[in-house]
């Protein structure tokens, strides 16, 4: 095939604490996905869990140790030749992305947070501030959504997908990828993957709870009901989403609504991967769709995408 | 009597003693009239009873090491840590998962890790601590295990911890889990293990119990070790 | 009858504290109420973003007695639409740390449910205990 030809982009990959445990499905849909597009997305070797909420305080530098570590470790990568010349520091997970971005803002425009930050690891190498963090969407949306379409083989015809873009891709407008009142990165993304995405559903930026899901499921629970139905009543059958824990949330906390009401009716949510690498034709070994809570395989068939 | 050797001072829980130069912190606190009850064990740095936090003279690093391993300098200061209090999970081993779920269980305190990275710069045994509670995080419990191996749960980490985390506890359930679950199983094992079983050796056991001292040391010295 | 306000040091200095620590100018909030309208869990709260604010201005140490401090998850809605461009996101993580920094948690590790964490994502362990403990 011609596209295998083109040369492969090595990029640093930075793939978080979730992607590695409960969402292994996640990651291979996106590395396998993206390997087809021609990037190979390089594992940061040693890399910490960055927080996964960044700190707000001022005077609380101890937080952004992590994310620096890593910065660190992509400069390093450069250094010994696992890439080259590329300090894009490539992200899944929106709550990564987040919480890199806000530190990477943070220490690259304070000097002297950065020197303290330097000195506190004095073990380690200085940053100098090179990386650049990047969402897969935002390197997606970079490479062409219609470069995208053209490699797709199995075109989510007609399936309606909401966006669900959570918080942590458009807040703060400084970290964002996208408009944070009216985003379309992802509704571009199902576009070129051949889906319909559905427009200006309200909760889409709306928070599902976050990390309440650990001790106060009620109120994650009330959230993640409110989306649902409301990307239902915008004629949605399933949810994208970037995050693992609004993954988490919307799909695991269905089965706890629907003991709390039984006549609720639950939908499928997909991890944007996993789309991704249905659309380019990859099979079910690697999109792990058995692991997803609300059984997502009915839907597809019903539409023609699976067997 | 005459002093030969250099001496130098150092400072014990505030109180300024001289001690030859070259001691351990174990013989300078011996020499200095202390005597050991706690805190004390094989004297030979493996069986991690004898953590102590020092500070050297000019140095605002706090330091950390065994007593029997670490030799004083002139001006440093000394406490002792005979016992670090810490949590320690109850477990049946046959009932876990080698995954990250168990830690969720067991230790959820490791998911407060902040990557400071100050238990491995304490460590006496150079061990990458923060890096192992980091492959926990990750879910890689083998990764885990084995760069904890040398733990020898002396503590200093979990008592450096701004996150506290018990390390040393979490890293030995790391090692029972590889070793359980998830290292390759030793076919030669499995068999040596049927033939004790199956009382194989006890001749020979019975022989060894009875042996002189000097016999049975010369007997360990002239064994045969047949690396395959 | 109107009656005029008179802030004690004590008030001042919890005021001022809450301004180093988040680095927000509480002072220029003008209670328009923006931010209760826009946050996704003000019906969950005992006071509003918006009281939260008023609270934190007026250096009220009841300010911390609220649950709304810990309810806030730092989604950021206000914060993208408060007509002032307060971040009042930075301003419930500073009265967090206030209380976290004694060392007063809102959560206890060890009462969470071990069956249920188990089942849980290692994304929200690490979020909740950065937010919630200290």
């Amino acid at each position: 095939m011609e596209n295998d030809k083109t040369e492969t982009v090595k990029i640093p990959y930075f793939p978080g604490c979730t992607l590695k445990t409960t969402a292994k499905n996640f990651e291979q849909s996106a590395l396998r996905s993206m390997e087809k597009l021609g990037v190979e997305m390089v594992e940061l070797p040693k890399w910490n869990c960055c927080g996964t909420v960044s700190s707000l305080a001022s005077d609380d530098l101890m937080k952004h140790l992590a994310p620096v570590r890593d910065f660190i470790r992509v400069e390093e990568m450069n250094n010994t030749g696992l890439v080259d010349n590329e300090y894009r520091m490539l992200t899944l997970c929106s709550m990564c992305f987040n919480t890199l971005k806000q530190t990477n803002i943070r220490v690259t425009s304070s000097p002297e947070d950065l020197q303290s930050v330097n000195q506190f690891m004095y073990l380690e190498k200085d940053y100098e501030g090179k990386v650049d963090v990047t969402h897969l969407f935002e390197l997606l949306d970079s490479m062409g959504f219609d470069t995208i379409a053209e490699r797709v083989v199995r075109s989510l015809d007609g399936l309606k997908i909401a966006p669900y873009y959570g918080c942590l891709l458009l807040r703060p407008k400084s970290v964002g990828i996208d408009n944070p009142e009216n985003p379309s990165i992802i509704e571009r993304f199902i576009s070129s993957l051949g889906g319909s995405p559905v427009m200006n559903w309200e909760a889409k930026s709306r928070c599902c709870g976050s990390y309440h899901t650990v001790d106060n499921k009620a109120i994650v629970i009330k959230s993640v009901k409110g989306i649902i139905e409301n990307a239902r009543e915008f004629g949605a059958e399933t949810i994208i989403t970037s995050c693992p824990l609004c993954a988490f949330n919307l799909d695991n906390r269905q089965e706890d609504i629907m003991k709390e009401f039984p006549d609720f009716d639950p939908m499928p949510v997909f991890y944007f991967t996993q789309l991704l690498g249905l659309a380019l034709g990859l099979g079910d070994e690697v999109l792990g769709l058995d692991d997803n809570c609300i059984d997502p395989r009915p839907l597809l068939k019903r539409s023609g995408l699976y067997e | 009597m005459s002093e030969e050797r250099n001496m130098v001072t150092v400072y014990i829980l505030g109180e300024h003693f001289m001690v030859p130069e070259g001691s351990t912190i174990m013989t300078a606190l011996e020499y200095s009239g202390f005597q050991l009850k706690r805190g004390v064990g094989c004297r030979e740095g493996f069986c991690g009873a004898c953590a102590t936090v020092y500070r050297e003279k000019g140095e605002y690093k706090l330091k950390g090491g065994l007593a029997c391993q670490t030799v004083v300098s002139d001006g440093m200061t000394i406490a002792r840590i005979p016992f670090v209090p810490a949590e320690k999970a109850a477990y049946n081993l046959e009932e876990l998962k080698p995954d990250v779920s168990t830690f969720v269980e067991l230790y959820p305190s490791v998911f407060r890790c902040v990557s400071c990275n100050t238990c491995t710069k304490i460590c006496p045994q150079d061990i990458n601590v923060m890096d192992y509670i980091q492959d926990i995080i990750k879910g890689d419990i083998a990764s885990a295990a084995q760069t904890s191996f040398d733990c020898i749960r002396c503590g200093l980490c979990a008592l450096r911890c701004p996150a506290e985390i018990v390390q040393f506890n979490v890293g030995m359930l790391a090692q029972r889990l590889y070793g359980k679950y998830l290292a390759p199983k030793s076919p030669e094992l499995e068999t040596r293990v049927a033939e004790i079983e199956e009382g194989k050796y006890e001749s020979e056991i019975k022989r060894l119990k009875v042996l002189p001292k000097e016999e049975l040391v010369k007997e360990y010295y002239e064994r045969d070790i047949k690396i395959t | 009858m109107a009656g005029k306000i008179v802030l004690s040091h004590h008030n001042i200095d919890f005021q001022k504290q809450i301004e180093k620590i988040s680095g927000e100018k509480i002072t220029s909030c003008d209670q328009c109420g923006v931010c209760s309208g826009s946050c996704p869990f003000t019906d969950e709260m005992e006071i509003t973003p918006s009281t939260m604010m008023k609270m934190s201005q007026l250096g009220l140490p009841e300010v911390m007695e609220a649950n709304s401090i810990w309810i806030c998850a730092s989604c950021f809605n206000c914060m993208a639409r408060c007509p002032r461009g307060l971040d009042l996101s930075k301003v419930a993580e500073a009265l967090r740390q206030i209380s976290l920094r004694q060392a007063v948690d809102s959560i206890t590790i060890e009462n969470i449910d071990k069956e249920e964490a188990a089942r849980l994502p290692s994304i929200a362990l690490v979020g909740a205990f950065r937010k919630l403990t200290g």
